[in-house]
């Protein structure tokens, strides 16, 4: 009798101690917001330029933890919904875009059109363009998203947006073929 | 002679050496191009910036690009002549793009700048002898080119004790250093000489692979006194990699992502030590470099002292290039080399090598077929790496696997594909998964400051917002305020008129009620002329009095109406009036009983004038009692009305602001807890209701 006494004794305080330990953890060590939003957010690419159907890059990925499709992000491409297929444990899907996936953009304002109005400043949603009232505008090219959120409030048209041209510095070697695909009696013909 | 032991290197391959092609002539002079092309980027690190326009005349060893960035190394003159053109020109790069260069049309006399040699660099301090070196633009010789001077400035923390002279040159066909230490030892000792005074290392040791007996022997000849260790190391692809070499002499590992400097090692290319003593001893800049012209499609394959600038096919054609032999045009060695396209690109300070190879020497290489995990390729590995496990990552792009295999300590040696019996492109294959991990890095870091700066603008854009609502709010209260104001002034306006419209009334009724005394007044007189009776004559008296009494009241009035305090004069008319109604009813009263005794039909009819009046005087009293307490009320009630509906607008207003900034509060609470999208959107809903109904309110 005396064992089963002292054995649920045992159990009863060994709970206690747990559930006290628990619940300290739980107030002590609680996490503030949603910690996956955040995640996701780490892996959207920051153009903020909408593209996706909501304002910014953290309301995406908000949505996405709440359920949302992980293909909307253009900027991001394949790349972006291979990293969020792989972070949340679901199948990758082909990009949701008309134009499909884009190069790197960069906006550049034809200065001698420019009238100095300031809706692209206004619209620019990282500070990358630089000017004033009735003053010439220009971008900030290292600043510069690619989202071309500036492109449509132009009055005159005067911002367009081109491919970011490559350096030596951002230059790339090529993915060779995967072995196995070239056979010996090919390469002639690839040549 | 001191003898170094040396650890051998775990992996490496050896490769058909093909070295004798070259090295069995002395160092040749290249002519001198009609044009030069000098890249701005030269070297590791930041491009530099010319300070040349088109059309200046140069001088050799002139400087002409500088950066000043701390990464960055110097660009000189080649040669002397005149600036033709500034722009992108062919570079020798894997990709055949374009880079900025100096395009110098030269004289051909090759026309120094004054020159500040240091003979005696003894004498000089660290930190002089580091300045010339930087002004002498040295990068690295042996492949990389990493600024000199950056690599020779260790952090404070670091003290070199073992300076490496890299003289190994492991790569086939290249025979620069070899042919540089054989005819410039003296020069490669004095070179060590200034490093050491520069580092003051506890070792010096100059490797030198066995099989380059002549460089050696040199070497060991031009050493004399000098207390540095020329260590003969093993024939082995890659021994010449800094790391690698490091382990070799040492025995000591470089761990991943760390610099030789770490361990107290400091590794220099032969090359750039002679480059060292020219800036130095004799204050010349790097502007020129020995370049190993080899390949079987040379008919004289040799090593040339070629100026920095100089075109490819030009050089190549001083060694007798057979176009129609040459297969491919390698920069480089062939295994670490990249295939140059563009023949117009120029020598930079880091070519150490043309090959201009047959097809027979160096065949396309055969269709990779699938890995057989055969694992030669991680034996021969010489960083430790497990190449056949990396092909796989690579394969399906998994980052951070290769990460995690340390992809990024591959040297790029090439010894696995080497050795691959399924001829896979290994090397192609870690490039291409470095650039993208690097790409991928750099998008990120580009992602966090757009992140960062975007952020920072929505909080300049809410604290403006923020801002401009409470100069609204302000501007409502304002508003609010001299509306309140308005309304209290013009309750205050409507009761003075209230009271001034009955003092009219007034003025109106007493002066009906003096007309009509005087009038009962002349005919009471007209009575009397044709009567004249005592009675009537004291009636007359009477009247009088009434009349003037009434016409005194009503002067009163009239002075009275226009004064501010109306309470006071409507009482005093008040007063006025009940004088003057009660005057009337007795003259009637009298007339009556006149009346009664007499009885004339004149009298009559005065009476019943009398009684009209003193029905009037009456009349006007009522008026004028039942007037005063209402305008008095009127204009109480109206002010005690107008304030407590003030106040109650005015509670209401500052009920909805309490609410707009509470629900704003727990919507940025709730943005800041970052709580789902649907409790934002209800809080946003209620925040925007109550800036409704507060806009209303307004």
């Amino acid at each position: 009798m005396s064992m089963v006494f002292i054995a649920v004794t045992a159990l009863v305080l060994l709970s206690l101690v747990f559930g006290a330990i628990l619940g300290f953890a739980a107030v002590r060590f609680r996490v503030e917001g949603n910690p996956i939003a955040e995640q996701i957010n780490a892996l959207l690419p920051q153009t903020q330029c909408g593209q996706c159907g909501y304002p910014g890059c953290k309301p995406y990925a908000e949505a996405i933890a709440s359920g949302e499709k992980i293909n909307k992000c253009p900027p991001g491409g394949e790349a972006t919904i291979q990293a969020l297929a792989e972070l949340l444990d679901v199948e990758p899907e082909p990009l949701d875009a008309v134009e499909g996936e884009k190069p790197q953009m960069v906006a550049f304002i034809r200065e001698a059109e420019c009238i100095g109005c300031t809706k692209c400043i206004q619209a620019c949603p990282v500070d990358a363009i630089l000017g004033a009232a009735k003053q010439m505008h220009t971008v900030i090219v290292s600043e510069c998203t690619g989202c071309d959120l500036c492109v449509e409030p132009c009055p005159v048209d005067c911002i367009d947006m081109i491919p970011v041209a490559g350096t030596l510095q951002s230059w790339k070697w090529e993915h060779p073929l995967p072995p196995g695909t070239l056979i010996a009696t090919d390469r002639e013909a690839l040549k | 002679m001191n003898i170094w032991p040396i650890h051998p290197l775990r992996g490496g391959v050896h490769p058909p050496e093909c070295k004798t092609l070259s090295n069995q002539q002395p160092i040749q002079t290249a002519p001198l191009a009609k044009q030069l092309i000098v890249p701005l980027l030269q070297h590791l690190g930041c491009s530099t910036q010319a300070l040349v326009s088109v059309g200046d005349d140069v001088l050799k060893g002139q400087l002409i690009a500088d950066s000043k960035h701390f990464i960055s190394a110097a660009v000189h003159a080649p040669s002397s002549g005149t600036v033709s053109f500034i722009g992108p020109q062919p570079y020798p790069h894997t990709s055949g793009q374009l880079l900025d260069a100096i395009v110098i049309d030269t004289d051909g006399l090759d026309r120094w700048c004054p020159l500040e040699p240091l003979a005696n660099f003894k004498e000089a301090t660290a930190a002089e002898l580091l300045e010339k070196i930087r002004q002498a633009g040295i990068s690295g010789l042996g492949g990389a080119g990493f600024p000199t001077v950056v690599k020779l400035s260790p952090k404070a923390d670091q003290s070199i004790k073992t300076l490496i002279i890299n003289g190994t040159e492991c790569e086939p066909y290249i025979t620069a250093d070899d042919v540089l230490m054989r005819e410039k030892a003296t020069q490669l000792m004095l070179g060590i000489d200034i490093l050491v005074h520069i580092l003051q290392p506890e070792n010096v040791l100059i490797a030198i692979e066995d099989n380059k007996p002549e460089a050696l022997a040199c070497v060991r000849s031009a050493l004399q006194q000098r207390n540095y260790y020329v260590v003969a190391v093993p024939t082995i692809y890659p021994s010449g990699g800094e790391r690698q070499l490091i382990q070799i002499l040492t025995g000591k590992e470089v761990p991943a992502a760390q610099l030789p400097a770490q361990l107290g090692i400091l590794c220099q290319n032969v090359g750039t030590v002679v480059a060292v003593h020219d800036a130095i001893i004799e204050g010349k800049p790097l502007i020129s470099r020995i370049t190993t012209l080899t390949g079987q499609a040379l008919r004289t394959p040799m090593n040339v002292e070629c100026l920095v600038g100089t075109p490819v096919l030009e050089l190549l054609e001083f060694a007798g290039l057979q176009q129609a032999k040459m297969s491919r045009l390698i920069a480089g060695g062939p295994m670490m080399g990249f295939t140059l396209n563009a023949l117009s690109a120029p020598i930079i300070k880091t070519s150490n090598c043309l090959l201009a190879a047959t097809a027979e020497e160096l065949p396309a290489p055969p269709p990779a077929m699938p890995c057989i995990r055969c694992g030669d390729c991680a034996e021969v590995c010489p960083a430790n790496l497990l190449p056949q496990q990396l092909h796989f990552y690579a394969l399906g792009d998994d980052h951070p696997q290769l990460q995690a295999h340390n992809l990024f300590d591959c040297i790029e040696c090439g010894a696995c594909a080497y050795v691959c019996p399924s001829s896979i492109p290994l090397v192609q294959y870690y490039r291409a998964a470095k650039a993208d991990i690097r790409e991928l890095e750099q998008k990120q870091v580009k992602s966090e400051h757009a992140k960062e700066r975007f952020e920072f603008r929505q909080e300049r854009l809410r604290l403006e917002e923020e801002r401009k609502e409470a100069e609204r709010q302000a501007r409502a209260e304002r508003l609010a305020k001299t509306k309140a104001d308005q309304a209290k002034k013009a309750a205050q306006a409507e009761a003075a008129g209230q009271q001034a419209s009955t003092a009219d009334d007034d003025v109106k009724r007493l002066k009906i009620a003096a007309s009509m005394a005087q009038v009962a007044l002349r005919k009471a007189e007209k009575q009397l002329e044709t009567h004249n009776t005592e009675e009537l004559k004291s009636q007359i008296e009477q009247l009088r009095i009434t009349a003037e009494q009434a016409k005194q009241a009503l002067a009163a009035i009239n002075a009275a109406a226009p004064t501010p305090a109306p309470s006071k004069p409507v009482d005093d008319d008040l007063k006025r009036l009940k004088i003057a109604a009660s005057m009337a009813q007795v003259t009637l009263r009298k007339a009556e009983k006149q009346l009664a005794t007499h009885n004339t039909e004149e009298l009559q009819t005065q009476v019943e004038q009398l009684r009209v009046n003193a029905e009037q005087a009456k009349h006007a009293l009522d008026a004028a009692t039942a007037a005063a307490p209402t305008a008095v009320e009127a204009a109480g009630v109206t002010e005690k009305a107008a304030k407590p509906e003030l106040s109650a607008a005015e509670q209401a207003l500052k009920k909805a602001k309490i609410e707009v900034a509470m629900k704003r509060a727990a919507l940025r609470k709730a943005e800041r807890a970052e709580a789902d999208a649907e409790s934002l959107a209800a809080l946003q809903t209620e925040l925007t209701q109550a800036e409704q109904s507060l806009a209303e309110l307004n």
